[in-house]
C-alpha cells in the first residue's frame, strides 16, 4: 500500500515537474539552446505568485493570469537581448549567457526577497481527502490537473496551430524552415518566452509545495536537466514519462529503501539508461557531430 | 589545423605573417609573470589580500587542469567539481585517520588527492565519454551530483552534511597564507607545463583532432576513446590537488561546498573569458576574474549586489570577446599586423607613410607587436603567451 502510495505522489509530482521541464526541451529542441535560466526561473515564478498572494491575496493559481504572460514578455526579452545578438558558437555560449542571466536574476531575487525560506501558504495547502486508504492531497491533485490542461495547451499549439507548424519546421530545420519563409526569430523568440511561462506555472505548484528561496534553482536546474537528458533532448512526451519515471522511482526508494538514496539512485538509472540509449528515452538519434 | 588564411587580397604578402606573437615577447611576458606571482606576498603581505592570491591560486591550478580535458577535447565537463570534492575528501580523510599533522606534512597530501582523483576519474570516464554534447554536459553534472550525494549519504565515512573539520597549521596569521600560495604556485607551474607539453606532443595533436572531428581523428587510426580517457584522468587529477590545497586552506570539508555546482561553472567561466583550448587562456581568466570576483565580493559586502555585477560583467565579455581573451587579443595584433604590412606594401617607397599608419608607428619588425595587444585590455601581457591558431574560428564548433 505505502508503495501504491508513493507511486501516486510520484505520477501527481511528476505532473508539475513535466511542466517546468517541458519548457526547458522545448526551448531546447527549437534552438539548441540549454537554458541554464529555467531553474531560476522557476523560482521567480514561485516568487512572482508568493508576492501576489501576500501582497494583494490573489490565489495562486489566480495569479498565472497574471504571471504567465508576463513571464512570456521576459522571455521574449531575454530571446532578442541575450541569445540573438550571439554570433558564433550558440550551442555553448548561450549556455552561458543563460547562465550569467540566472545568476544576475538570482542576485536581484535575493536582493528583494531576502535569502529566508518562504513559502506560499494558502488555506487549502494542507488539504487533503482519501480514496480508500490513499491519501491525495488538495494541491497536488490540482496541481497535476493544471499541469495535464497546460500540457494539453501546448500540445494542441504545436500541433493544430500555424504557429505549432513553424515551430515544428524550425526544430526540424532551421535553415529550411527559413527557406520556406518562416520566421524563425520570431518563433524561437515565441519558444522561449514559452518555456518560461511553463516554468511560472511549475513555480506557482513549487512555491506552494516547497519552501524555497533563489538558491533553491540550483537543485531544480540539475533535477531538470536530468529529466529532459532522460527523457531525450526536444521531446515534450519524453520530458513527461521522465518527470513521472523521476518522482515515481524517488518515492518508492524512498519507501521500501530510505529517502537518502532515492535521488542517487534516480541517478544511477540515468547513466544506466544513456549507456545504451545516449539520445535518451524519446530522443532523436544524435547526428554526426561533436 | 583549419586557420583561415587572412592574407589581404591584392597585396603581395611574401612573407608568412605569424599566429602568434614572436617568442621573445612571449616568453619575456611569462617571465615576468612569474616573477610577479613569485613576489606578490612581499609586495602585498596584507592577510586579506593574500588570501584572495591563494583562492586565486586554487582556481589557477582547477582551471588549468579542466582547460587540459574540457579545452583541448572540446568536451565541455560541468562536472569537475566531482574530482575538486574527491581532492578535498582525500586530504581530509587522510589527515585524519592517517594522522598527518597540519602544516607542511599536509601539503605531502597533495599528490595523493591528485592520484586518487586521477584513478576514480578512469571508471567514470569511461561510463561519461560514450555520450557527446549537452549529453555529457548533463551526464558529468549527474556524475558530480551522485558524489555530492554519495558524501551525504555515507555518513560513517565522511560525517554527512556535517563535514569534515581539519586543525589548522600553528602558523601565524600574518604568515598564514604564504605557505598555501607558494604551493598553489608551484601547483599552478607543474599544470601549466603539463598542459605546455599536451598541447605540443603527439598525444595532444590526436585530443586536439577529436575536438574538431571525432569520426574522422577516429577514422584516421586514433584511440579516441583512450585519447579522451588520458586527458581527463590528467584533468581530473589537477583539479584533485586544487581541491586538496582547498580544504585545509578552508580547514573544513562540506559535501555541497565540495561537490559545489557552482565551482563547475566557475571554473568554466573563468576558461571561457580567458579563451578556451589555449595554454594561456585559463591563466588569464584565472587571475583577472577570480581577484575581480572576490573583490566585488568583499566590496559590496552584499553578497546579491556581487551576483549581480559579475552576471553583468560576464555577460559583458561574452558580448565583447567572444572568443575569449588570449585568442581575442591575438586576433587584434595580427589583423594590425596584417594592417601595417598591407599599408607598408602599398606604398613601399614611401616609408614615412608606413609609419603613419594606424596601427603602428616603426616599420615592419616586432615592437608593435608588444604595443597592441598591451594597448587593447589591461593585464593582457600574458596574452602574449598565446599558443598557435588560437583565432575564434578553430574554437568554435
Amino acid at each position: 500500500m505505502l508503495v501504491l502510495q508513493a507511486i501516486i505522489d510520484g505520477i501527481l509530482v511528476g505532473g508539475f515537474y513535466a511542466l517546468m521541464a517541458g519548457g526547458l526541451t522545448l526551448v531546447f529542441g527549437v534552438m539548441e539552446i540549454v537554458n541554464f535560466a529555467q531553474g531560476i526561473m522557476v523560482v521567480l515564478g514561485a516568487y512572482l505568485s508568493y508576492a501576489l498572494f501576500s501582497h494583494l491575496s490573489i490565489d495562486p493559481f489566480l495569479s498565472l493570469v497574471i504571471t504567465m504572460p508576463g513571464m512570456f514578455l521576459i522571455g521574449v526579452a531575454v530571446y532578442w537581448s541575450m541569445i540573438k545578438p550571439i554570433k558564433q558558437d550558440r550551442v555553448i555560449m548561450s549556455l552561458l549567457v543563460m547562465f550569467a542571466v540566472g545568476t544576475i536574476a538570482e542576485g536581484i531575487l535575493d536582493l528583494v526577497f531576502t535569502s529566508n525560506l518562504v513559502q506560499i501558504s494558502t488555506p487549502y495547502v494542507n488539504n487533503s481527502f482519501t480514496i480508500g486508504s490513499l491519501i491525495f492531497p488538495d494541491i497536488y491533485v490540482y496541481a497535476f490537473l493544471m499541469s495535464v490542461v497546460l500540457l494539453a495547451g501546448v500540445y494542441y499549439l504545436l500541433y493544430r496551430t500555424r504557429f505549432g507548424r513553424s515551430l515544428r519546421a524550425s526544430m526540424q530545420n532551421p535553415t529550411a524552415a527559413r527557406l520556406v519563409g518562416i520566421n524563425t526569430d520570431w518563433v524561437s523568440a515565441y519558444t522561449l518566452g514559452i518555456g518560461v511561462a511553463m516554468a511560472a506555472a511549475g513555480g506557482m505548484v513549487f512555491g506552494l509545495t516547497n519552501s524555497f528561496d533563489a538558491a533553491s534553482s540550483y537543485d531544480l536546474i540539475s533535477r531538470l536537466l536530468a529529466i529532459v537528458i532522460f527523457g531525450g533532448f526536444g521531446s515534450l512526451s519524453g520530458a513527461l514519462i521522465a518527470s513521472v519515471l523521476m518522482l515515481v522511482i524517488q518515492d518508492v526508494v524512498a519507501v521500501v529503501w530510505s529517502p537518502t538514496w532515492g535521488q542517487t539512485t534516480f541517478y544511477v538509472i540515468l547513466i544506466l539508461i544513456l549507456l545504451v540509449r545516449p539520445q535518451g528515452l524519446l530522443g532523436r538519434k544524435a547526428v554526426r557531430a561533436q | 589545423m583549419t586557420a583561415i588564411d587572412v592574407t589581404p587580397k591584392g597585396a603581395a604578402a611574401p612573407e608568412h605573417i605569424p599566429y602568434e606573437p614572436p617568442r621573445q615577447i612571449r616568453w619575456t611576458s611569462t617571465g615576468l609573470l612569474l616573477a610577479f606571482l613569485a613576489v606578490f606576498p612581499l609586495l602585498f603581505p596584507n592577510p586579506a589580500v593574500t588570501s584572495i592570491a591563494v583562492i586565486t591560486m586554487i582556481f589557477l591550478v582547477a582551471a588549468i587542469g579542466w582547460n587540459i580535458f574540457s579545452g583541448y577535447s572540446g568536451y565541455i565537463s560541468i562536472g569537475h567539481a566531482a574530482y575538486y570534492g574527491i581532492g578535498q575528501y582525500t586530504v581530509a580523510l587522510l589527515a585524519l585517520h592517517a594522522k598527518v599533522p597540519a602544516g607542511w606534512d599536509t601539503f605531502g597530501l597533495l599528490p595523493v588527492a591528485g592520484l586518487v582523483s586521477a584513478v576514480a576519474a578512469v571508471p567514470i570516464g569511461f561510463v561519461v565519454l560514450r555520450v557527446r554534447r549537452h549529453t555529457f554536459i548533463i551526464l558529468t553534472v549527474a556524475v558530480m551530483f551522485i558524489l555530492q550525494l554519495l558524501a551525504f549519504n555515507l555518513v560513517s565515512w565522511t560525517n554527512g552534511s556535517g563535514g569534515l573539520e581539519m586543525s589548522f597549521p600553528t602558523w601565524q596569521g600574518s604568515y598564514f597564507n604564504e605557505p598555501f600560495y607558494y604551493v598553489g604556485l608551484v601547483a599552478a607551474i607543474v599544470a601549466c607545463a603539463a598542459s605546455w607539453w599536451v598541447r605540443r606532443s603527439k598525444y595532444g595533436l590526436g585530443l586536439l583532432s577529436i575536438r574538431d572531428d571525432e569520426d574522422r581523428a577516429r577514422g584516421l587510426g586514433i584511440n579516441a576513446t583512450r585519447t579522451k580517457l588520458i586527458a581527463y584522468a590528467i584533468s581530473a587529477f589537477f583539479v584533485g590537488v586544487a581541491g586538496g590545497l582547498y580544504a585545509p586552506f578552508i580547514g573544513s570539508v562540506y559535501p555541497q561546498f565540495g561537490f559545489d555546482p557552482t565551482f563547475d561553472l566557475a571554473i568554466a567561466v573563468l576558461v571561457f573569458v580567458g579563451g578556451i583550448g589555449t595554454l594561456s587562456g585559463p591563466v588569464i581568466g584565472a587571475l583577472l576574474l577570480i581577484p575581480l570576483q572576490q573583490y566585488f565580493y568583499l566590496q559590496f559586502g552584499n553578497a546579491n549586489l556581487y551576483l549581480i555585477a559579475y552576471g553583468v560583467l560576464f555577460i559583458l565579455i561574452l558580448r565583447l570577446l567572444p572568443a575569449g581573451i588570449a585568442p581575442s587579443v591575438t586576433q587584434l595584433w595580427r589583423r594590425a599586423l596584417i594592417a601595417r604590412r598591407r599599408a607598408a606594401a602599398r606604398s613601399p617607397a614611401v616609408p614615412a607613410l608606413a609609419g603613419q599608419s594606424p596601427a603602428g608607428q616603426s616599420p615592419a619588425g616586432q615592437s608593435p607587436a608588444a604595443q597592441s595587444p598591451a594597448g587593447g585590455l589591461p593585464g593582457a601581457p600574458p596574452a602574449t603567451a598565446a599558443v598557435p591558431h588560437a583565432g575564434g574560428d578553430e574554437v568554435a564548433r
